[in-house]
C-alpha cells in the first residue's frame, strides 16, 4: 500500500483555498440523513461535534468523563497561537508556518502546518463570539504574550486557564446542539472497537461505563477525537483517564500509527516528590516569558537558592541560546535541564531540578509601577510589592497551584522544575482531509500525528483541535460524504456489528477470567518505569532493544497475573484501566520500535549516537526525511510504511536558536 | 518543608449503586506521606484493598490539577475538604497529623444521585448548560476578534465568573442543594460580555426553569457555596442573576428576547 497524503497541488498559499472552493458538498437534505460519531470531546470533538451538528449532520458524541466539559484540553494553561500580528511585530501566516515546521525540526507536512497557520485567525474569532473570556488591555482589544521557539508575541490567552476558556467555548456549542436534538450525547461511555463493512468505518462498539453494558451505534463516518497517548508512561501531566485505546482499537483494525515515538518531554513541570505520586503536573511554558531559569555554578550546592548570589547562578539557557535565552522550544529547554542535572548540577533534595526564578521579573515590574505612581523614591520592599501584584495577575493561578502541591511560595523561593511527558506528536497517520488508513475512519487534534512534526512548539496544540474541529474537518468529511448520499443507515443487527460485540465481549471476559494477584496500577508504574528510563528524553539502540523484551515480558505477566476485582456489568473503574493498561503495553512495544528503527535525533527524538558535538539533535535528512506510518500485522508484528516529506518551500536546516 | 508519614483511619460511604442502601466502612491507612495528594492516600488505600481482594472504592477524579471539576468529596463535613478554594485533588496530605480520622462522603443532594461508593451523577448541570448557558453563534459567523472592544473590567469580571469548572461543589455545601452559584456563574459570564447580549434575557429565564425543573432547592442567601467554591466564584453573580431573571421576566419579552 502505497500511502497518499492528498496535498493539493499547486502554491503552498493556495492549497487550501483551492481545496475549499473545489471539494464536493453535501445538501442540507442529505445531511440530515447522515450520521457522524465522534470519539472524545475535548477541543478536537466538542468543536467537530458542535460544528458538525449546526450543519445538520446526525452526530453521536462519546466521552469516558461524566461529562463532556471534563476532556483533558481543560487544563491547557498558557494559550493559544493564532497569525493575528495585532502586535505589529511582524507576524504573519506565513511566519507562523515557518516557526510551526523548524519547531517540528522539519518532520511535519509543509501543507498541513500551512492550513494551520492560514485558519488560526478564524479560531480567535469564532472563540470571542462563543464568548471566550480572553484577557484584555485596557484599550478593550485582545493582549497577547510570547511562547517558546517564536520571536513575536502571537499567543492569546486567559490567565493560566485558556484551554478550559476554550473547552468551555466548543462545549456550550455542542450543548447548543444538544438541545436542538442534532447531536446526541454519550457521558461515561468508552468506544471499544470500530466496526468495518465493505471497507470502510460503519460504526463502533462502546462500552456504558456505568452499567457495564456493550452496545452498538451506527455512522457513516467515525471521527476520533480521542487525545493523546502520554499516559504510557504512567507519570504524565495527562488527565488519569487520558489513554490510547480508541486509537489503539482502530490501529488494529487498519489504521496505520504515525511516528510513534515522537513525545513530548515539557520542560517545566513540578519535579516527581516520592513513590506515590499519581500524575506530574505542568507549570505553564508562558512563565519562560518572565522566569528566569539556573542552576548553581557549583556541582552538588546545597545552600538554599536566595543565598546563592547572583555571580554563582548558570543561567544556562541564557548562555547556551542567547538569541532565544529562556524561551527555546520545549524539547530543548528540557535535554539542556536533563544536561545539567546529569552533570551533577541539579538541585532540591532528589537533585533532578533546576530553578524557575521570578525575582527579576518581580523588580522589573515593580520599577514599572513606581514609575507609572510617580514614586522614584519607593523602597525596596514596596516596589517588590507592586511587582508581585502584577505577576499574580499574570500567573496567580499557577502560583497558588505550584504552592498547594509543594508547600513553598513561589513568590518568595525559586519554583523547582524539571521535565515531564506532556504531549506526543505521535498518533493515528491521517491525510490532508484528516482521514485515516481505514476509509470513513477520521483522527483529529491530539489523536492524529499530522501538524507538529518531531516538536510541537508551545500554545500549538490548542490551535490544531480547533483548526481540525471548527474549520477543518466540516470541510473534509462533506468531500467523502458526498459520495455516501445514497447509503442508508445499516441495521446493527448486521453481522459486522456482532461479530465486532463478540470481540470486545471476548477481550472483556479474557481480561476478568485472569483473576490473578497483582493490580493494573501496578503493571502501569512498571511499564512507565521502562518507558521513562529507556524511551523518554534520551534513548539509545541498547536501551530500546532491551526495552522491547521487557515489555514483552511485562505483557505476558499482565495476562497471567493482572488482578481485577469486582463484576463487567457494574460501575468498574479497575476493570475500565485493565482495558486502557492492556493497550499501553503494546503501543509502547511499537513506540520503542519505532525510536529504534529511526537512527537520528530530531526533536523530541533524541537518539543518544546522533548529536552534534555541542549536545543539539543531529538529524539525518537523507536517510529519516519520511513519516513512519505503522502497519499492525499481530501481535508484536508491524510493517513500516514511510511517506516522504518533500520540502518546497522551507529549507529544512539545522535548527539554531542560538 | 519536612515531610512525615501519618496512620489514619478513614470512614467512608459505600454504595453499591443507586437503588441499594449505602452504609459508612472503616479503613486503616499506614505510612501515608505529608506529601501526597488526599486521592494519592485513595490510591493506596485501593492498592491496598485489591491486595485483599476487596473492592476498591470508586470515587471520580481525572486531571489532577484542579480544573477538570470531576473529583467530588465531602471531606469531614466540607465540599473538598478544609482548603480554601482547592479541589479534592489538589488537597495535600500536609493538612493532616498521625492518627486523624476522616470522614468522606459523597456529593449529598437529590439532583446528584449516587452512581457508586463516591460517584455521582452531575448531569443536571449539562441539561441546565443545554437550557441557555451559551451564545448562539454557528462556527464561520465571527467578525474580527478586535472588531469589539470589551472594557478589560468586564472582561475580567465575565472571566472570573467562566472560571466555575462545574464540580457541583456550591450544590453539595448548600443545605438546600441549591444550584444558584453554578447558575449565575454561567448567566453572569455571559452576560457581562456584549456578545452574550441579545440571548440575556431567554438566558436568565430558560436556566432557571431548567434548574427548578432539575429538582435544585432555591437560595436562602447563606453563602456556603461561595466559601466552598474552589475556584472562588463570587456570591455578587447571584445577586446578577437575580437582576438578570427579574429584569427578563418584568420586560416581558423574555420569551422572545
Amino acid at each position: 500500500m502505497t500511502l497518499n497524503s492528498k496535498i493539493p497541488a499547486g502554491p503552498l498559499e493556495s492549497k487550501w483555498k483551492t481545496y475549499k472552493s473545489t471539494c464536493k458538498l453535501v445538501n442540507p437534505a442529505n445531511k440530515r440523513q447522515l450520521e457522524v460519531i465522534v470519539i472524545g470531546t475535548g477541543l478536537a470533538g466538542a468543536s467537530a461535534a458542535a460544528s458538525l451538528g449546526e450543519m445538520g449532520y446526525k452526530v453521536k458524541a462519546f466521552c469516558f468523563q461524566d461529562s463532556p466539559r471534563r476532556a483533558h484540553s481543560i487544563a491547557a494553561q498558557g494559550g493559544i497561537n493564532a497569525a493575528k500580528n495585532y502586535q505589529n511585530d511582524g507576524d504573519s501566516t506565513y511566519r507562523l508556518f515557518y516557526d510551526t515546521v523548524k519547531g517540528g525540526d522539519y518532520r511535519s507536512r509543509e501543507g498541513n502546518v500551512y492550513r494551520l497557520a492560514e485558519v488560526s485567525a478564524n479560531i480567535i474569532d469564532q472563540c470571542v463570539a462563543q464568548g471566550v473570556p480572553f484577557a484584555r488591555e485596557y484599550g478593550g482589544l485582545l493582549s497577547n504574550r510570547s511562547f517558546g521557539g517564536t520571536q513575536v508575541q502571537r499567543t492569546f490567552y486567559a490567565a493560566g486557564q485558556t484551554g478550559q476558556q476554550l473547552l468551555i467555548g466548543a462545549y456550550q456549542a455542542l450543548e447548543r446542539q444538544v438541545a436542538q436534538g442534532n447531536v446526541k450525547m454519550y457521558t461515561r461511555h468508552e468506544m471499544l472497537d470500530i466496526v468495518t463493512i465493505d471497507g470502510k468505518t460503519r460504526g463502533i462498539i462502546a462500552r456504558n461505563l456505568v452499567t457495564g453494558e456493550l452496545e452498538r451505534h451506527f455512522g457513516h463516518a467515525v471521527l476520533l477525537c480521542s487525545g493523546g497517548y502520554g499516559n504510557v508512561f504512567y507519570l504524565s501531566t495527562n488527565a488519569m483517564g487520558s489513554n490510547v485505546t480508541a486509537a489503539w482499537k482502530a490501529h488494529k483494525k487498519g489504521a496505520f500509527f504515525g511516528n510513534p515515538c515522537f513525545t513530548q518531554i515539557h520542560p517545566t513541570c513540578i519535579p516527581v516528590s516520592g513513590d506515590h505520586q499519581s500524575k506530574l503536573t505542568l507549570m505553564s511554558e508562558s512563565l519562560r516569558n518572565d522566569g528566569r531559569i539556573w542552576v548553581p555554578k557549583k556541582q552538588g550546592d546545597t545552600r538554599k537558592p536566595n543565598e546563592i548570589p547572583e555571580e554563582e547562578r548558570d543561567y544556562y539557557l541564557e548562555r547556551r541560546y542567547p538569541a532565544f535565552g529562556n524561551l527555546v522550544p520545549r524539547d530543548v529547554a528540557s535535554r539542556a535541564a536533563k544536561e545539567r542535572c546529569d552533570a551533577g548540577y541539579g538541585v532540591g533534595s532528589s537533585k533532578q531540578a533546576v530553578y524557575l526564578d521570578f525575582s527579576s521579573a518581580i523588580m522589573r515590574y515593580g520599577r514599572v509601577e513606581a514609575n507609572k505612581k510617580g514614586e522614584e523614591n519607593a523602597s525596596e520592599a514596596t516596589i517588590r510589592q507592586w511587582g508581585m501584584d502584577v505577576v499574580k495577575e499574570k500567573y496567580g493561578n499557577l502560583f497558588e497551584m505550584y504552592e498547594k502541591i509543594t508547600g513553598e511560595n513561589p513568590y518568595v523561593v525559586p519554583m523547582r522544575i524539571y521535565p515531564a511527558v506532556h504531549y506526543t506528536m505521535g498518533g493515528l497517520w491521517v491525510d490532508y482531509e484528516l482521514m485515516t488508513t481505514v476509509p470513513g475512519l477520521y483522527a483529529l487534534g491530539e489523536a492524529n500525528f499530522s501538524d507538529h512534526g518531531a516538536n510541537r512548539l508551545g500554545a500549538s496544540a490548542l490551535m490544531q483541535g480547533l483548526a481540525d474541529g471548527y474549520f477543518v474537518i466540516p470541510y473534509t468529511l462533506g468531500n467523502n460524504l458526498a459520495n455516501d448520499i445514497s447509503v442508508k443507515a445499516i441495521s446493527t443487527d448486521h453481522p459486522a456489528f456482532v461479530a465486532a460485540e463478540k470481540e470486545v465481549r471476548d477481550r472483556i471476559e479474557r481480561l476478568m477470567n485472569i483473576k490473578g494477584t497483582e493490580s493494573v496500577e501496578s503493571f502501569h508504574k512498571r511499564l512507565g518505569k521502562i518507558m521513562w528510563d529507556k524511551c523518554g528524553m534520551a534513548r539509545n539502540a541498547q536501551g530500546l532493544k532491551e526495552a522491547i523484551e521487557e515489555i514483552k515480558a511485562l505483557r505476558k505477566e499482565f495476562y497471567a497475573n493482572v488482578r481485577i476485582p469486582g463484576e463487567i456489568n457494574e460501575f468498574n473503574p479497575e476493570l475500565d484501566k485493565a482495558g486502557r493498561v492492556a493497550d499501553f503495553l503494546e503501543l509502547g512495544e511499537l513506540m520503542c520500535m519505532d525510536a529504534l528503527d529511526r537512527n537520528e535525533s530530531c526533536g523530541g527524538h533524541f537518539r543518544e549516537e546522533y548529536q552534534t558535538p555541542d549536545g543539539e539533535a543531529l538529524r539525518q535528512d537523507d536517510q529519516y526525511m519520511f513519516v513512519s506510518a505503522w502497519e499492525y500485522k499481530g501481535e508484536s508484528q508491524y510493517e513500516l510504511h514511510k511517506e516522504a516529506l518533500d520540502y518546497e518551500v522551507v529549507h529544512p536546516s539545522q535548527r539554531s536558536y542560538k | 518543608m519536612e515531610h512525615y508519614n501519618m496512620n489514619l483511619t478513614l470512614k467512608v460511604w459505600r454504595q453499591k449503586n443507586k437503588n441499594e442502601r449505602g452504609r459508612f466502612e472503616t479503613f486503616q491507612v499506614k505510612g501515608i506521606s505529608s506529601e501526597m495528594s488526599f486521592l494519592e492516600m485513595f490510591d493506596v488505600l485501593n492498592e491496598q484493598l485489591v491486595a485483599e481482594n476487596k473492592e476498591p472504592i470508586a470515587f471520580d477524579h481525572d486531571c489532577r490539577e484542579g480544573i477538570c471539576g470531576m473529583c467530588s468529596m465531602y471531606i469531614n463535613g466540607r465540599a473538598h475538604g478544609p482548603w480554601h478554594q482547592t479541589t479534592t485533588c489538589q488537597l495535600h496530605m500536609r493538612e493532616y497529623k498521625d492518627g486523624d480520622t476522616i470522614v468522606v462522603e459523597p456529593w449529598r443532594a437529590n439532583s446528584f444521585p449516587v452512581i457508586k461508593d463516591l460517584v455521582v451523577d452531575r448531569s443536571s448541570f449539562d441539561r441546565i448548560i443545554e437550557a441557555g448557558g451559551y451564545i448562539s453563534v454557528n462556527t464561520g459567523n465571527a467578525v474580527d476578534a478586535n472588531a469589539m472592544p470589551i472594557e478589560k473590567h468586564k472582561a475580567d469580571e465575565s472571566f472570573a465568573a467562566a472560571a466555575c469548572i462545574g464540580c457541583g461543589a456550591c450544590v453539595a455545601a448548600c443545605p438546600n442543594a441549591s444550584a444558584m452559584l453554578f447558575v449565575s456563574a454561567k448567566v453572569s459570564h455571559l452576560a457581562l460580555l456584549p456578545q452574550g447580549d441579545p440571548e440575556r434575557k431567554i438566558r436568565a429565564v430558560s436556566m432557571i426553569e431548567q434548574m427548578d425543573k432539575e429538582g435544585f432547592g432555591s437560595c436562602t442567601n447563606i453563602g456556603a457555596c461561595e466559601a466552598e467554591c474552589p475556584k472562588g466564584i463570587s456570591l455578587e453573580n447571584i445577586a446578577r442573576l437575580n437582576r438578570e431573571y427579574i429584569g427578563a421576566i418584568f420586560s416581558g419579552d423574555s420569551q422572545n428576547a
